[in-house]
C-alpha cells in the first residue's frame, strides 16, 4: 500500500503539495509515483525565479525505466529547488515526502490549493 | 491467465514486482533494480529465465538442418557442449530470432526467446519438414541464470558433487548435462556465470539454496541494464524481422565459409554485402544529465540520421548509454546529437560495448 500523508494535498498527476507556515508551498512526488517510476537517476528542477502556472510542465524525473514530466500543482514563483537531488536522486525513492522535495513555490493564489485532492480522494484515485 | 514459471512463489516471497513479459508473469525487480544490477557486477545474482524456450534437435540430419536454418554454422561446434550464438533469418535476411545452440551427445539443444516462442517453433517445424529431424520442446525444464564474479563459486557450493565438478571444468560458452540438469557457462550480463536448466520440480529448492548461499534474486529490469552495458542485443528492440544481422552488429555470427553451405537468408545477405547498403549499429555515450531511450532520433552531422534502438542509464558508469542504428559512414569516436524532449544533446559514438567483467570498456 502506498503511503499518503493526510496533511498534504495531491494532484492526480502524482505531485504532493504542502502549505508551510510561512505561506510558501513545497512540492514533491508521491510514494505511489516513485513506485511506478522505479529507481530514479536524474531530477531536473525549474530555475529559481521562474513563474509557473498550475498544470504547466516544470520539472522532469528520469528513472531507469522512463522519463516523466512533473506539473506545477499551483501557480506562483519558484523560490527554491532541492539541490540534494542532484547528487542523491535515489532520495526520491526512499524519502518521497521528506528529503526528496523538488521545489518551493511562493503562490500567487493560495486558494488554488483547495482545488487539489485531499489524501482520501487521491487514495481513491490511484 | 498468464503463464507462470515454477519459481513464481519464490518471486512473491522475495517481494518481486510482477509484470507481464510476453504472456508470462515475471519479476521486474525485487525492490531496486539498481541494487540488483550492482549485485551482479560486484558479487552474484540470479535470474529466473524459465520462460525461455528450450528445443532439442535430434535425428540423423540434425546438423544439416541447423546448417540450413541458422546463419552461423553448427559444424563449427567440434567438442561436446560447445555453444554458439546465431541469428535465425528469413529469406529476406531479417532476424526471426537470436538464439544459442549447444552441441549435445545426441544432437543439439537450442534456446530461443520466450516472446517469440510461437513463431520460432512454427518456423523451425516448417523448415524441419525436409529433414530427418525431431524437434522436442523441453517445457518441463526451468532455467536459472547465476551471474557475477562469484557465480561459479556460489553455484558450486549448493549443487551435487558431480555438478560441482562439471562446473569447475566448464569453459566459457560450453554447456554439459549432469543427472537430468544441463549447466552452461553462458549468460546475458557481461559477467562470468552459469545458465542452469533443471526439472521444474527441482527449481524452487535450488533457488532457495542459492538464496541461502548469498545469491540475490534479480529481475528483468536489471537483466536489461546489464545486457545493454555489455552491448548485447535485445530481440524486438535492437533487431527484428525487418533488420539484417549486418545492421545489428551480428556480422560476426554469419558463417560465410564454407561458401557452398546454403542457409536461409544467405542470398539476401550476400546481395546486401555487395551493395554495401546496410546501416550499422554503434554505441552512444551521453555525458549530460539525461537518459537515452529507444526510438530517439540520432543526427550525425554531414552523414545522416539514425535511431536509438535501446538506451538506458548505465548503473555501472553513472551516465546514459545506448545502442543505435546509424548510417554506415558514421565514424566510431566522432560525435553526434540525440533529440531528447525537443533538445539536441551531444553524444559520443563508440563501439557497442560499454562494460565487461565489472569494468568500463568505454573511455
Amino acid at each position: 500500500m502506498s503511503n499518503i500523508p493526510a496533511d498534504l494535498r495531491y494532484a492526480s498527476s502524482h505531485e504532493w503539495s504542502r502549505l508551510e507556515s510561512d505561506g510558501t508551498v513545497t512540492v514533491g512526488i508521491t510514494d505511489h509515483a516513485q513506485d511506478l517510476l522505479g529507481d530514479v537517476v536524474f531530477v531536473e528542477c525549474p530555475d529559481v525565479g521562474r513563474q509557473i502556472t498550475a498544470g504547466e510542465e516544470c520539472a522532469v524525473v528520469e528513472s531507469v525505466k522512463a522519463a516523466s514530466d512533473i506539473y506545477a500543482p499551483i501557480s506562483g514563483e519558484v523560490i527554491a529547488v532541492n539541490e540534494a537531488l542532484t547528487d542523491s536522486p535515489e532520495l526520491v525513492n526512499s524519502e518521497p515526502y521528506g528529503e526528496a522535495w523538488f521545489f518551493k513555490i511562493k503562490p500567487s493564489d493560495a486558494s488554488e490549493l483547495d482545488k487539489l485532492l485531499d489524501a482520501d480522494a487521491y487514495g481513491a484515485a490511484i | 491467465m498468464a503463464l507462470r514459471t515454477p519459481l513464481y512463489e519464490q518471486h512473491l516471497a522475495a517481494g518481486g514486482k510482477i509484470v507481464d513479459f510476453g504472456g508470462w508473469d515475471m519479476p521486474l525487480n525485487y525492490g531496486s533494480q539498481l541494487e540488483e544490477h550492482h549485485q551482479v557486477r560486484r558479487d552474484v545474482g540470479m535470474f529466473d529465465v524459465s520462460h525461455m524456450t528450450v528445443v532439442d534437435v535430434t535425428g540423423t540430419e540434425a546438423q544439416n538442418y541447423l546448417q540450413y536454418l541458422l546463419a552461423n554454422d553448427v559444424a563449427r561446434l567440434k567438442s561436446s557442449g560447445k555453444a554458439l550464438y546465431s541469428g535465425m533469418l528469413n529469406e529476406q535476411g531479417g532476424v526471426i530470432d537470436d538464439l544459442i545452440v549447444y552441441l549435445t551427445v545426441d544432437g543439439y539443444r537450442v534456446v530461443v526467446n520466450a516472446a517469440t516462442r510461437e513463431k520460432d517453433l512454427d518456423w523451425m517445424n516448417r523448415q524441419a519438414e525436409s529433414f530427418a529431424v525431431t524437434l522436442t520442446e523441453r517445457s518441463e525444464l526451468a532455467m536459472i541464470a547465476v551471474q557475477g564474479p562469484r557465480a561459479i563459486e556460489v553455484a558450486r557450493s549448493v549443487v551435487t558433487d558431480a555438478c560441482a565438478a562439471l562446473i569447475s571444468d566448464l569453459k566459457p560458452f560450453q554447456g554439459l548435462p549432469e543427472g537430468g540438469w544441463f549447466i552452461g557457462r553462458t549468460g546475458y550480463t557481461g559477467e562470468d556465470g552459469l545458465e542452469i536448466m533443471l526439472p521444474g520440480a527441482a527449481a524452487p529448492a535450488f533457488w532457495d539454496a542459492l538464496l541461502a548461499a548469498g545469491c540475490k534474486p534479480c529481475g528483468l529490469g536489471a537483466r536489461d541494464t546489464l545486457r545493454l552495458e555489455a552491448g548485447m542485443n535485445l530481440y524486438g528492440s535492437d533487431m527484428d524481422e525487418s533488420i539484417s544481422p549486418l545492421a545489428a552488429n551480428m556480422a560476426w555470427t554469419i558463417a560465410w565459409e564454407p561458401a557452398e553451405r546454403d542457409f536461409i537468408g544467405r542470398a539476401a545477405l550476400t546481395a546486401q554485402k555487395e551493395a554495401g547498403d546496410q546501416p550499422k549499429q554503434v554505441g552512444l555515450v551521453l555525458s549530460e544529465r539525461a537518459v537515452l531511450r529507444g526510438h530517439q532520433k540520432v543526427i550525425v552531422e554531414g552523414v545522416g540520421e539514425g535511431e536509438i534502438t535501446s538506451g538506458t542509464f548505465s548503473p555501472t558508469l553513472g551516465y546514459s548509454v545506448a545502442l543505435a542504428r546509424v548510417p554506415r559512414d558514421t565514424v566510431i569516436g566522432s560525435s553526434a546529437k540525440v533529440e531528447i524532449r525537443g533538445k539536441q544533446l551531444d553524444v559520443r559514438v563508440v563501439k557497442p560495448c560499454f562494460v565487461r567483467n565489472g569494468q568500463a570498456v568505454v573511455e
